[in-house]
């Protein structure tokens, strides 16, 4: 990928980051930097494509240690599972034998699988020796008829974040566009109401969270055309251009593609998320706003008074226990504000909310829900963490899986709120959940075994760690 | 105080008691050079055998009195002599227990006679300790059987005189009910021995139903478990460390007779009453705290509870099993945050009463499959029976207790101490785990207006 492309990526006019003071984007300090690379966010991007073949370009270093490693859920195809790769050796790289190698491993592919189409995601090792990706997949694409999209998006290119762009990217040139959607079967049409078709922008599924809102839209008559890309299939994703609106869910990583479809196809969008019974209510009337739908905008009022109602009477016993609890919340983009007024709504106290991957919008959405002196975290440092923790005396932490051995060694309760985590938090049946598991890590009653001394320790006067 | 219920209805389904003549044979297991005689009729014995055989994987040295129509009208006292003659003669075993069983108590028997007259009729056979225990399965369970064997055990062959408490500074008495499997017991006695102390199970399932090959192809007793000689040696020890409310009557017998102080703990699973144990070998072997190797196993264990929490944590649990291992291992989910909504027991015991269950059901396994049910249990603790009820229940199991027939070497998986507790949090989270990978939590939902052409 060329300097000029990545700078265009980076500068996304549909971005707060933007203008004015930037926090998020920033480039990653050598020796204190956390985060993915821009293989990676491409990688998360599109893996849930359900029906893809996805093959990682490039030595095993990247494959190896990151495939099956999301915790999305598909209803049908199990081919997104399958680990895939050039796995290219130190011969391969001296001879220069990488292309032709992809090549055949794009065949082998087809033929063992019969994917609906092949995603292949370019690493360091070929963006650096320059293999012509485009070329090997648009010739292979041409030889096995198959749909082959070209994915470059090498770690050094930059972060998690422009990898997740650099995939979006992809899909706007290559995939969306490509197919006409069928019509809805006249079965499921009904007489008295029109029904809408509606995309989803950055959703992912995350252990089939999606499912908790999903018969929601079917009650309401809005068609998932296709989402980008939680329980995708790339037939789905082709016709994303015919959507009549689309929501961008819980990340600015992909606004590039939101935007874009506005500009192509005229399609609006709005920004939401499904964490947390305000937000859910907030996503459902998102739609039927831009919808400019008279009629499902009063289904929609009764929807969210039915399921608000439920989720109340739901959380009425887990807020009696949660009450006044304190937590520390670190973790990226919206969820530092959607998952705060989550959890407010919970009765408990947020004490501190991380802002590394934070917009400035978000910042000002912070400050409206915890006040102007909110603490902010800039750095999720191991160490930064628990003295935070420790500072506000917080009950539990809730952050990304890679902070929660920090967080147990440090005998801190924990909830692990990213995307590697085992349960559905999204919707108002979610937000039960989440109040389920943060019950379940802070009244656990395994705190005080883990804190207090061994009781030789009590007898000798010394105390624990 | 935990709701303790019975069940009043008038059929056992799916039954979790075992009888009290197998909880003897167990207990008998465990001595070596023994032989269980079951007095009654010949299937007590044929069904007690092939339970253990397929338990443990073992040859299992059993022999019965062979009541028939006859001796049962006109009495089988002459079957109880004769078993025991041709037993002796045969292969003169160390130890002989003559359990009763519901027939032979029935019909009025009188073993502690028999015996005597056994004793004055043959002299010959004074090499062989004959021990007589009522065992009838219409009291008590497997538990009970167990226990009131050893209490007979040591009634009959511990001495009261000859011996000093602490005269055998490092020896110490583990006394063991039948919810120390054969691989807890071994632990145990590597733990005792972590303190360089000398530790004598009794019984020592640990040492007889290991699973070890022997150099002798065949052997009509038990190979190995306790000496008897051992039990003589009983009043010498530092202390006794009893594992298992069950055995409170035994110890109390083991005490009188000896003098010598005991330690007792209704179960040693989970980390605070493995605390109470370590602290007590502490005490015994005279150290302020337990060498390092111990130490670092707690810290395993509470990183074990770290690790597992989240997994186990609020999941309602189902367990039925025998009193005493039901106590540990309720007590080892409920400190790891599950909670054992559903525990079932075959019979009443004083250590239920504290159980950290919601509800404890005396009762059969069908017990555990309805109130499971109505809890919406996630996960089974059973034996192998136990097995087809969480089948039904769409739960996965973790097997421990008796019988696993379908199975092998469950028994040899330490469940007690900071290791084995560690181990079976790990094992519990893992099968959750296992399970939930399978069936997801969310229910997979496919939108009604998804193209059927679309996988």
């Amino acid at each position: 990928m060329r300097h000029q492309e990545i700078a265009a990526l980076l500068d996304e006019p549909g971005c707060a980051h933007n203008h004015g003071s930037k926090s998020g984007c920033a480039r990653p300090t050598p020796g204190a930097a956390a985060g993915g690379c821009a293989f990676d966010g491409a990688q998360i991007t599109l893996l849930p494509v359900a029906d893809a073949a996805h093959i990682v370009h490039g030595p095993i270093g990247c494959a190896g240690s990151s495939w099956d490693n999301r915790g999305t859920r598909s209803t049908g195809p199990t081919l997104w599972r399958i680990g895939m790769t050039t796995d290219l050796s130190e011969q391969d790289v001296i001879m220069g034998r990488g292309e032709t190698r992809l090549f055949h491993a794009i065949k082998q592919a087809v033929d063992e699988q019969a994917p609906a189409a092949v995603f292949v995601y370019n690493t360091c090792v070929p963006a650096l020796t320059g293999d012509d990706l485009e070329a090997v997949c648009r010739s292979a694409e041409r030889r096995w008829g198959t749909p082959v999209v070209p994915v470059d998006c090498a770690g050094f290119y930059g972060s998690k974040n422009l990898g997740n762009r650099i995939a979006g990217e992809a899909v706007l040139r290559h995939v969306i566009g490509t197919r006409e959607p069928e019509p809805v079967p006249a079965e499921r049409q009904p007489a008295d109401r029109r029904i809408h078709d509606v995309g989803l922008i950055g959703e992912f599924n995350i252990a089939g969270e999606f499912w908790n809102v999903l018969p929601l839209f079917d009650e309401l008559g809005l068609r998932l055309l296709g989402s980008l890309s939680g329980d995708a299939r790339y037939r789905e994703l082709q016709t994303l251009h015919r959507a009549e609106a689309n929501m961008l869910v819980c990340s600015k990583a992909l606004l590039n593609v939101a935007r874009s479809l506005e500009e192509r196809y005229a399609i609006p969008y709005f920004e939401g998320s499904f964490y947390g019974v305000a937000d859910t209510s907030a996503a459902l009337r998102g739609f039927a706003r831009l919808l400019d739908d008279p009629d499902l905008h009063e289904r929609t009022e009764q929807v969210i008074a039915r399921e608000e109602a439920r989720a109340d009477a739901a959380l009425e016993p887990y807020r009696e226990r949660l009450r006044g609890r304190r937590a520390l919340l670190y973790t990226g983009g919206v969820k530092s504000w959607s998952v705060v007024s989550a959890l407010q709504d919970l009765g408990m106290e947020v004490v501190a909310t991380g802002t590394r991957k934070s917009t400035e919008a978000d910042k000002a959405r912070i400050r409206e829900l915890m006040g102007e002196q909110a603490q902010m975290l800039d750095s999720g440092a191991p160490r930064t963490l628990i003295d935070t923790v420790r500072a506000h005396d917080a009950d539990v932490l809730i952050a990304g899986g890679r902070n929660m051995y920090t967080a147990l060694k440090a005998r801190i309760p924990f909830l692990d709120i990213n995307q590697e985590r085992p349960y559905a938090y999204a919707g108002y049946t979610g937000m039960v959940e989440l109040a389920r598991q943060l019950c379940r890590s802070i009244e656990s009653p395994i705190w005080p075994q883990v804190r207090e001394p061994a009781p030789w320790e009590e007898q000798e006067g010394r105390t624990g760690p | 105080m935990t709701r303790i219920e019975r069940s009043t209805s008038p059929l056992s389904v799916n039954p979790l008691k075992a009888s009290q003549p197998v909880g003897g044979t167990l207990a008998t297991l465990g001595f070596r050079g023994a032989v269980p005689l079951l007095h009654g009729a010949q299937g007590c014995t044929a069904f007690g055998k092939v339970y253990f055989v397929r338990h443990f994987n073992e040859p299992i040295p059993l022999q019965t009195t062979a009541i028939d129509p006859i001796s049962a009208v006109l009495g089988a006292d002459d079957n109880v002599l004769g078993a025991l003659d041709t037993l002796c003669s045969k292969s003169a075993p160390a130890l002989i227990t003559l359990l009763t069983t519901g027939l032979s108590e029935a019909e009025g028997t009188d073993i502690e006679r028999l015996v005597r007259t056994f004793r004055s009729e043959h002299p010959e056979h004074a090499g062989t300790a004959v021990v007589p225990v009522n065992t009838p399965d219409f009291v008590g369970s497997l538990g009970s059987g167990y226990a009131a064997t050893v209490e007979a055990i040591i009634e009959h062959l511990v001495p009261t005189e000859g011996t000093r408490p602490g005269r055998a500074p490092r020896r110490v008495n583990l006394l063991l009910s039948d919810a120390v499997s054969p691989g807890d017991a071994e632990a145990l006695c590597e733990l005792a021995e972590a303190f360089g102390l000398e530790p004598v199970a009794i019984p020592d399932l640990g040492a007889s139903m290991d699973g070890h090959l022997d150099d002798d192809d065949f052997s009509p007793m038990t190979t190995d478990g306790t000496p008897l000689e051992a039990l003589g040696g009983c009043g010498d020890a530092a202390a006794t460390v009893v594992v298992g409310a069950s055995l409170n009557r035994a110890a109390d017998r083991l005490r009188e007779r000896t003098g010598v102080p005991d330690y007792r703990f209704d179960h040693v699973m989970g980390l605070n009453a493995t605390d109470r144990l370590v602290m007590a070998l502490c005490t015994i072997a005279d150290r302020t705290a337990p060498p390092p190797r111990i130490r670092r196993q707690r810290r395993q264990l509470q990183d074990a509870l770290l690790d597992t929490h989240s997994v186990l944590g609020t999941t309602p649990v189902g367990v039925a099993t025998e009193a005493d291992l039901l106590a540990g291992l309720t007590t080892l989910l409920h400190d790891a945050g599950a909670e054992v909504t559903t525990a079932v027991a075959p019979e009443r015991s004083p250590v239920l009463d504290a159980l950290p269950a919601r509800r404890v059901h005396i009762g059969d396994l069908e017990a555990l499959e309805h109130h499971g049910r109505e809890d919406g249990v996630e996960l089974i603790l059973g034996s192998g029976h136990a097995a087809a009820t969480a089948t039904r229940l769409g739960v996965p199991i973790v097997q421990c207790g008796y019988p696993i027939w379908e199975r092998v070497g469950l028994h040899t998986r330490p469940r007690v101490g900071y290791r084995g507790s560690r181990d079976t949090l790990f094992e519990l989270a893992n099968t959750l785990l296992e399970h939930r990978e399978l069936h997801g939590d969310v229910r997979p939902y496919r939108s009604i207006y998804r193209s059927a052409d679309i996988a």
